[in-house]
Order: structure tokens, then sequence, then C-alpha cells
């Protein structure tokens, strides 16, 4: 499985007078089993490249290949693409509305004409997989649970799909530092398991230098960057410049290396920040 | 200073089916001087929102006493006071905003209290004035960014003429940007001389207040200035709390043999004291 973007360009409202470009001429290629970062402002045109990415919207022009398949193609149905590529909203938590656990995870499955048998073991392996106690958690309506758990329940009902790509739009927006913590896991725990391309937005640097394999930066509708974190984000002043930040570690070794510590750039976690200051200082 | 808001021995219990009973705040004391900004930290779950419910009379305690500027929250009589003098911004802009019309929505509040007219249109347009957003005075509340959003909900509360404001998670739905926005009015508004309380997750934006508390399971754990606070790295993290990057790199770095005082808790603090160490 790998995707390649060519080309792609939309637009809003096309000859109305609010009329909006909102990707121009955006090309890329994601290898499988990869994880991807999308980094860009609110207003960049990360939402709308997601939602070409399972079919939601319709390209103006340009073509996306999954897997050599072009589902720009009007010959291509949507449930072989939604069957391939499973997208999270933000806030999916809002999207649950069974009386139960179990049923909730099973609508996708269900949808996809499988027999319950398969149904029931997907399920159980989707609230695994997102860190959820099958056991304790099935019968329970999803309204009764904490916010992180109602959020894992909702990206259990796309898991269960068994995506070939999975895309999460800021999976850890509004969550206390313990449930973020818990989301990264749980999607480093889902790529290491299916071995899938999973793609996820945030605003949170950080985050994302220390999941993504490489980062699409998107402003104003454009791909600016492609490339693996250290490569973008060692490019402080461009990405300032587009209004984005880099992560706290590499701000603090960036100033300290401007005002005259003679500190290596390259870096992206604290324990090598940690040794790096401790080199040059002793 | 004066104390704007005492809390007495505070316990709250939500009451789920039956008999069933949820303590969510069980026996908390503190007060809060007139003029001071007052961050309150903790995880989910650990009875912060609730707290500021209590303070602004949109909860009654089960057991104790709140008092806000001297009056009693149980007083009925005297609510409509406490919730004038007491403001309140919730997490989510869109669970706030009632009007279709920016300044309508900010004149809400005031309208309802029985502000002469004349007196509402100088209330609002200071208001909007105040979170920089008088440009958008004609303009619906739903066709803005979430950022946009938030500022008038703060323009809503800035309206009633408050002492104090309490914050709920304000930036919790906002992209840095918005996010930074909201801190600035925030900080603003505390140097004009309004009492904030901001409930937040974020260690950064509590690293500005002058004090923090921090709640466990309905109490509170920790109480005191952002360096005494985040000093405790190892208790915060017992409780499932982040500490914020900075603290936790001075804290390693002591332990390598760099001695950094404990005053260093932001970035430009440690770039330049890290920078003349050399």
């Amino acid at each position: 499985m790998s995707i390649e973007v060519k080309n792609l360009r939309h637009i809003y409202d096309k000859g109305l007078p609010t009329e909006q470009v909102a990707l121009d001429d955006v090309s890329f290629t994601i290898d499988d089993g990869k994880l991807v970062g999308i980094i860009g402002h609110t207003g960049s045109g990360k939402s709308t490249l997601l939602q070409h990415l399972n079919g939601l919207l319709k390209a103006d022009s340009g073509n996306i290949l999954i897997d050599g398949v072009d589902i720009t193609d009007k010959d291509v149905t949507m449930l072989e693409i939604r069957k391939k590529i499973g997208l999270v909203f933000q806030y999916p938590e809002y999207q649950l509305f069974e009386e139960t656990v179990e049923k909730d995870v099973a609508f996708g499955p269900k949808n996809l004409g499988l027999d319950e048998e398969e149904i029931a073991e997907r399920v159980k392996e989707a609230l695994t997989l997102v860190g959820l106690d099958y056991e304790k958690v099935k019968d329970k309506s999803p309204f009764d649970l904490s916010g992180g758990q109602k959020r894992r329940v909702a990206i259990a009902g796309v898991v269960a799909m068994r995506p070939r790509v999975l895309i999460l739009d800021e999976p850890t927006a509004g969550l206390d530092p313990k449930s973020h913590q818990d989301i990264l896991q749980m999607v480093k725990h889902i790529h290491a398991t299916f071995g899938n391309i999973v793609i996820f937005v945030s605003h949170n640097m950080d985050d994302i230098a220390n999941l993504s394999d490489q980062i699409l930066v998107i402003s104003d509708g454009k791909k600016i960057m492609d490339g693996t974190p250290l490569e973008v984000f060692g490019k402080r002043d461009e990405l300032k410049a587009m209004g984005l930040s880099v992560p706290r570690v590499t701000e603090l070794m960036a100033r300290l290396k401007e005002k005259g510590l003679d500190v290596d750039q390259d870096i992206l976690d604290i324990s090598k920040a940690e040794e790096e200051i401790v080199r040059v200082l002793k | 200073m004066s104390e704007i808001i005492k809390i007495e021995n505070l316990i709250f219990e939500y009451i789920k089916e039956e008999e069933e009973k949820t303590r969510a705040i069980d026996g908390v004391s503190f007060s809060i001087e007139k003029g001071s900004f007052t961050a309150i930290i903790g995880k989910n779950g650990s009875g912060k929102s609730t707290l500021a419910k209590n303070v602004n009379g949109l909860l009654i305690p089960t057991e104790g006493v709140v008092y806000v500027n001297g009056m009693d929250t149980k007083d009925d009589s005297k609510i409509w006071d406490i919730r004038q003098s007491c403001g309140m911004v919730f997490q989510n802009p869109d669970n706030q905003l009632v009007s279709s019309i920016v300044e309508d929505d900010v004149a809400f509040g005031p309208e309802n209290i029985g502000v002469a007219p004349a007196e509402i249109r100088t209330r609002v347009d200071e208001a909007l004035k105040a979170v920089g957003m008088e440009s958008f005075k004609t303009k619906a509340p739903h066709l803005l960014s979430g950022g946009q959003k938030q500022r008038i909900a703060i323009a809503g509360a800035i309206a009633m003429k408050p002492d104090c404001i309490i914050f709920d998670e304000p930036t919790a739905m906002l992209d840095p940007k918005g996010r930074d926005e909201i801190m600035n009015i925030i900080q603003k508004l505390h140097a004009e001389g309004i009492t904030v309380v901001l409930i937040t997750h974020f260690m950064e934006e509590a690293a500005k207040a002058d004090r923090i508390i921090i709640m466990d399971e309905g109490k509170v754990v920790l109480d005191g200035s952002p360096v005494d606070v985040f000093e405790k790295r190892d208790f915060l993290k017992s409780i499932n709390l982040d500490v914020p990057f900075e603290a936790e790199l001075c804290a390693r770095l002591r332990k390598r043999g760099i001695e950094i005082p404990k005053e260093v808790i932001t970035l430009d603090e440690m770039v330049n004291y890290l920078c003349q160490l050399k």
C-alpha cells in the first residue's frame, strides 16, 4: 500500500464571489508503513487534504493513487476507498451514537457486510488496540465513559475496519496530559501492530517530532515542505515565517546557539538535549 | 489585599441515580486575593471545573461555604450579584454564545441585569475593544474562528464589569495562535486589575500565574508559586501531571551537576542562564 498524490487542486465555492483555492497543486508520496505527520496552521488546507484522501471531497484536478488505483476515477466505488482508508475526525467522540460500546464499534464492520463472527472478533481487536479492556467496557454506554475513553471508543470504530491507511485529525486536541500521552501510545501501538500507513494532524510539534517518519508542511493550500523531522524542524526560520513553531527542545537549542553556546542544532528530544548541554558546559 | 473568594471546607457531591453519589470535591479550603492571578491544574475528573461552578453559584455546595465578595453562594437573593462580580468563560465558546450578531451577544449579560441602553452601548464597545474584536461587532459569531469566538465570549464576561473572571480551560480547543491570543488577553485583564482564576491543563500557561493550585481527586494537593510547584517534579508526575519541558530539563541538568537556580522556569530564563555559564 502506498499513496501518491499528484497535482491535487481543490477550490471551494467555484465561480462564486467567495471562491477560494484550498489546495493548490499539491503532490507527495507516502510509502507503505510510514507514520506521517501533517502540520499547518488553521485554514492552511490540512483538513481539506484529509477529506480528499478518503474520497469525501472531489478534486477539481489532480490524482490520488492508492496502491496504484486512482480514487479520483469515477468508476471507483466509495466503499472500496473507505474499506482501505479510515478517517478519524477531530473530536470523534461527538460521533458516538449507539447504546453500548460494542454496538458502536461494530457499526463500521457491519456496514462492510462482514459476518457476525468476524465482526465480534474485530470489535474485540479494535477495543484492545486502543487500550481499553474489552470485557469491562463492551456493555457500557459510550456516554458514561470519560472524555479520553470516549475518544478511544470512537477511534476503535475506525480501527475495526482494519484500514490500510488510518488518518487522524488532531487526535489529542482538548485532552488532559495523561489522556494525551495515552493517545500517542495508542497511535504508535496501532501502527506497530498493523504496519499500516498512519497519517495524523497535530498542532503539537513535540508530538509530531516524536512520532513521525515523514512530515508534510501545508501553508496557504500548498505543500511547502516534505521530509524527516530533522529536515523539517531544521528550517526553524521558514516555519516561523509561516506562523508555525518547532519543538520546544529544538527552539531551546537554536536560542542557545544564537546566544553563543556552541550546541548541535539537530536535536528533537530532551535526552539528547541534556547530553549536548552537559557536553558543551563541562 | 482583601480576599474576593473564600472557600471553607467545601464538599460537593453529584447525585447520579437513586442513592449513588460521586464526591467531586472533598473538603477544599482556600482564599483568593483581589487582583491576583491563580491557575488551577488537575487532570480530568480532579474536581477543578466543579470547583469553578461552585464559585459562581452554578452549583451550590453539598457542605461547606463559598463566599464571593463576602456573599454566601447559598443565598438565593445574592445570586445575580455573585455572578455579576464573578464571571465565567468556558472551554467551548459555542456553548456560550447566544446571539447571531457579535455585539448583541456581548450585550446579553448587561441587558439581563437591567443596565441602561446608553450604558450598554459603552460597555459593549469597551469590551470588544479590550479583546481586539471591535471591527467584528456586526458579524455573525458562527463565521468566526475558534479563537475569535472565544474572544467574544470573554467580551461578554467583561461587559458585566466583573471583579473576577474564572476561565475554565479557555484554550483547550484552540490552535497555537488562538491560544496565544487568549493568554495575552488574560494577562492584560489581570494587569488592569481583574482577579483571574485560570483552569488549565497547560503548565506553560500556569507558569504565567502568581499562584498555582493543584487538585487531585477532589482535594487541593499543592498550592504555591510556579517556582515552588514546578520544583515538585516527582510529585507532579506521580499524579499523572505534566511537568513543563523547561522544568524537566533543568531538573535533569541539575542531576548532572550543572547548578541552575530554581527560579529559572521559562525558556528565556534558561537560555540566559545557561549562556552565562560558559
